[in-house]
């Protein structure tokens, strides 16, 4: 990410260093994850010290400091899920790439994270993959899912 | 858009708004919050306006993509203006004959009606629908009615005039007199009396104060806040900027969680409308009185639904709570008086100034007036949101509105207050819904999550599952949640997997004594509630899992078995194909058998054999038969002896 890009960020932000959330939310959501230069040069122009910034991108969990794969698996966790079997399906589809929740396999092809509510509990257990929804998901079909994707 | 600089030109806008509105004029509402995006919403949307372009009636048939219906279940719904007839599980070719038909021709269309499960009888409009008629939807129900993007749809639902009432009609302390005589409570989470918390900001020393919008909603398995905010913004935007007005300030902020980006954007686009028409900004419709409103987006962190950790991500770090011997409606942020409530609550004020605090008492009980908007999820026949009356009663939500559990299992527990909240057994049912009486069942209200559990719910999982996510979710400031948390954790994990041992229950209650007391912030000091409420009710659920290595609901997957019955098999090879661990043999004339030692228990093999042979089981707390003899596996079919 260079820093063009990122300075029209901080200064959208006007430049606060109040808005460093909001800030890296945004860095965040247009390269997938922070890079090491990106959180300097977030850190030189809002003034604010690396290590807060380093809190923060470690606390919430909308920040990665890994670079994620062309794939981003989400496994809601939701209470609604988790009754109707959620686990089974992060059994299942953790076995089928070989990743565990919060890790990237080798190839860069999946990203698998767990999330606590979706909200879309009518269609539970779900299983998201870059936002499209997969509804009344069942072991037998994560594979029929995760096959569409290369 | 020229601003509007008075009560009366409100009243005139609003006048245009509606002289221009045909009420007879073809309008198919369409839901588009985001559970009905999931199930593809958009793409019928995208699919009603082709078809209206392609047969030239753009012009005479109006399409209004809503907020939330509540129905989730069945979404995507629609409802066909002005006869009302409401459509479900619509799919985008279903289209082309809904236009033809229903629009065109005005006839309906029975396949796509809702079929009452109960008498099989088709129903045509949403009112009529057990799922809403037992509900009383005061704040939810104009959601239907307009597009969440249009400040005009809101208009013409009479919206804003209950802040031109307070600006130019009430002083600020009438005003919060007349939230106080309402008896409003907070819709999220503890249930403290709005009126008192205004008016100890109002109160408290400080040129500056502030109004803040809770959406950081985060219990999991509750979406109500989000369907409101998405769903209509301008009347959260209306219930803040008059709550500003009561206690004195001039700046509110949103904190909305980043995972609802729909909500964002409605309330981004929202809020640009308002302050175009001069609903906020300076002088207020000419009142004098200004008012700025800003969106923060949350990263994501429970603990963020905590009022002080909330402030303290709003100034831009990482929100952990504080203790708050001073209340933040005394010192909040920025160390200054801060009013902090729900989107639910702040959806409830423009009602309360419009129909009066007598007309909002009349609904609910003693301590808990209004209504409340639950969000019904789990073992359950109708998912969706429900809006009842305070002290309706559970079995009422779950039988009348909920229309009962699926697949005739039996109904065991009720969820309710999040991971703050317990478990309400099936004895309790007859409890009226409200703050204290949830309070006193061992649960508590929270935000309105209500997940429904049946007889394969294991209670002891589902203490776990909460504790895991409270664990997950401390923000490890203080010692007795990070560390308490996650001992507790851990015991809970070891009797789910068959190592629990006698003593553990005796730990765990003085673990959560521990934490009840000494955590810093309410989210600690609950987090041993589903733990607590499940032992009361399910003590044991709890025993047979230490004493017999045993999961009465057969959910724990350590400790149950799949086991194929012979006597049943009928050698189908539908199994056999699905397992993905090729843990089945047997053949097209071999009854199948698991060995166990390869079965990784995903259950696939119970999901796919038919009901109408129903050969795999669940065995917990005792032995796996052992497979029969291999002559005795042959299948002689009849329709081959022939």
């Amino acid at each position: 990410m260079d820093n063009e890009s990122i300075d029209r960020i901080i200064d959208a932000h006007q430049c606060e260093a109040s808005s460093l959330i909001q800030v890296l939310l945004d860095i965040q959501s247009e390269h997938h994850w922070l890079p090491r230069e990106a959180l300097d040069r977030v850190s030189q122009r809002l003034q604010v010290p690396l290590t807060r910034i380093q809190h923060i991108a470690t606390f919430y969990k909308a920040f990665s400091l890994v670079p994620k794969g062309r794939h981003e698996i989400h496994i809601c966790m939701g209470t609604a899920c988790h009754v109707r079997g959620a686990s089974r399906i992060l059994d299942m589809v953790e076995d089928m790439t070989g990743i565990k929740a919060g890790e990237t396999d080798v190839d860069m092809k999946f990203s698998l994270e767990t999330v606590n509510c979706l909200g879309c509990c009518a269609l539970g257990p779900v299983m998201e993959i870059d936002g499209k929804t997969h509804g009344k998901m069942a072991p037998a079909k994560t594979a029929d899912v995760l096959k569409n994707y290369e | 858009m020229t601003r509007i600089d008075s009560p009366a030109e409100l009243e005139k806008l609003r006048e245009s708004i509606l002289s221009i509105r045909d009420p007879n004029k073809p309008c198919i509402t369409l839901c588009s919050g985001s559970a009905c995006h999931a199930s593809a919403s958009r793409e019928v949307a995208a699919s009603i306006e082709e078809e209206l372009a392609r047969l030239g009636l753009s012009a005479e048939v109006d399409l209004r993509k809503t907020g939330c219906h509540g129905f989730c279940e069945r979404g995507p719904i629609i409802v066909i203006h002005p006869e009302k007839i409401c459509y479900f599980q619509i799919k985008p070719e279903d289209v082309p004959e809904i236009i033809s038909r229903t629009i065109k021709d005005k006839e309906v269309i029975e396949r796509l009606l809702y079929t009452d499960p109960a008498t099989n009888e088709k129903i045509i409009h949403e009112s009529e629908i057990p799922f809403y008629k037992h509900q009383e939807r005061i704040v939810f129900g104009s959601n239907g009615a307009i597009d969440p993007k249009s400040i005009d749809d809101y208009l013409a639902i009479g919206g804003y005039s209950a802040l031109a009432k307070v600006l130019f009609r009430m002083s600020a302390g009438q005003v919060l007199e007349e939230v106080k005589k309402s008896g409003l409570r907070g819709r999220g989470g503890g249930g403290f009396p709005t009126g008192r918390k205004w008016e100890e900001s109002r109160n408290a020393p400080g040129e500056i104060k502030y109004v803040i919008v809770n959406a950081d909603e985060g219990d999991p398995g509750a979406y109500m806040d989000r369907s409101l905010l998405e769903g209509n913004p301008h009347s959260i935007l209306e219930g803040l900027s008059i709550g500003a007005y009561a206690i004195g300030s001039n700046e509110g902020y949103i904190y909305v969680r980043q995972e609802y980006p729909l909500a964002v954007d409605n309330v981004m686009t929202a809020i640009r409308k308002a302050e175009e028409y001069g609903f906020l900004g300076k002088n207020i419709l000419g009142s004098g009185f200004d008012f700025t409103v800003k969106v923060h987006r949350g990263a994501g962190a429970f603990v963020c639904g905590e009022s002080s950790a909330l402030m303290t991500a709003l100034e831009g770090r990482a929100g952990e709570p504080r203790p708050k011997y001073i209340h933040t409606a005394v010192k909040g942020l920025w160390d200054r008086p801060s009013v902090l409530n729900n989107v639910e609550t702040w959806a409830n004020v423009p009602l309360i100034i419009n129909k009066g605090a007598e007309w909002f008492a009349g609904f609910g009980t003693g301590k808990s007036k209004g209504t409340k908007i639950f969000s019904l999820v789990g073992k359950i026949n109708h998912t969706g949101l429900v809006e009842v009356p305070m002290g309706t009663t559970l079995k009422d939500i779950v039988y009348k509105i909920g229309g009962g559990i699926p697949g005739g299992k039996k109904f065991k527990a009720v969820q309710t207050g999040g991971p703050s909240g317990g478990c309400i057994p099936e004895e309790l049912l007859d409890l009226q819904v409200g703050f204290d009486e949830l309070t006193g069942a061992g649960s508590m209200m929270g935000s309105g999550g209500m997940i429904i559990m049946d007889e394969d719910t294991c209670m002891v999982d589902v203490a776990r599952y909460f504790l895991e996510f409270l664990t997950d979710e401390s923000c490890g400031k203080c010692v007795p949640c990070r560390e308490g948390i996650r001992q507790m954790l851990k015991i809970l994990t070891n009797l789910t997997r068959g190592k629990g041992k006698e003593g553990d229950i005796e730990l765990l209650e003085r673990l959560s004594e521990v934490a009840g007391s000494a955590a810093l912030c309410a989210l600690g000091r609950s987090a041993p509630n589903p733990f607590l409420s499940t032992l009361k009710y399910f003590r044991d659920e709890y025993e047979a899992h230490i004493r017999q290595k045993r999961c009465p609901a057969l959910c724990c997957k350590e400790l149950i078995a799949y086991h194929i019955d012979p006597d049943k098999c009928r050698a189908c090879m539908n199994c056999l194909r699905k397992c993905p661990s090729e843990a089945i043999s047997g053949g097209k004339d071999l009854i199948h058998v698991i060995d166990q030692d390869k079965c990784t228990k995903c259950g696939t093999c119970f999901e796919v054999c038919p009901a109408r042979f129903g050969a795999v089981g669940k065995i917990s707390g005792e032995p796996v038969p052992s497979p029969i003899p291999e002559e005795a596996r042959i299948i002689v079919r009849k329709s081959k002896q022939k």
